[in-house]
């Protein structure tokens, strides 16, 4: 599977999401270290969830990159994590 | 697993400095495009931090995510409490609640 599906799938297991974009930006940092030539290793993820009600930034970054511990651990090098709740959407 | 010494070497750092930040690089020098972004932010407020650079000790490159939790670099600290990555700050800083954090904290910075 791509990656960019593989973070889809899991964001939406974890956080069941009323709204996520996955945005794969390597083309950006193409020959940048981390970046590999088959891309496929700098995200940015908007993730619009209730589930990050009462959580402050730093607790809503840290369930995003738990559902996504695998990736980061492995091919992903770099990931920018937009996490709102549908209030603040 | 952290080692003992990466961490005690970490708690020292972030303990005995109001400001720390763990980047990749140099702060003239930056070598990752999140690390040169917060850096950005910190010099534009004038804040005035210690950094270190992970890319020159791999046993804080690896500790440093185990110590906060956190599997990205750079990371803040102030006071000795985490803050955040590039996003964080970021976001932060546009709120205007970077500054109210140095303001609670006691930082020194200008006001833009």
């Amino acid at each position: 599977m791509q990656i960019n599906r593989k973070i889809e799938s899991k964001l939406q297991a974890a956080l069941a999401p009323q709204s996520l974009e996955v945005i794969d930006e390597s083309h950006l940092h193409a020959g940048h270290v981390g970046a590999r030539p088959e891309g496929e290793t700098h995200f940015r993820v908007h993730v619009v969830s209730a589930a990050f009600a009462g959580r402050s930034r730093v607790e809503r970054q840290r369930m995003v990159y738990a559902a996504l511990a695998e990736e980061l651990a492995g091919p992903v090098h770099a990931l920018s994590i937009r996490a709102q709740t549908p209030d603040e959407a | 697993m952290i080692d003992k010494d990466s961490f005690e070497r970490i708690q020292g750092t972030v303990n005995g400095n109001d400001v720390t930040l763990f980047m990749k690089g140099s702060p003239q020098f930056p070598q990752c495009g999140f690390s040169a972004a917060v850096i950005q932010i910190l010099d534009y407020l004038q804040v005035k931090y210690h950094s270190v650079d992970v890319l020159q000790d791999d046993g804080i490159r690896q500790g440093i995510k185990e110590f906060s939790n956190w599997p990205t670099i750079p990371q803040l600290y102030v006071k000795g409490e985490f803050v955040g990555g590039c996003d964080i700050i970021r976001e932060m800083a546009q709120s205007g609640e970077l500054a109210e954090m140095l303001d609670e904290k006691k930082i020194e910075y200008a006001a833009p």
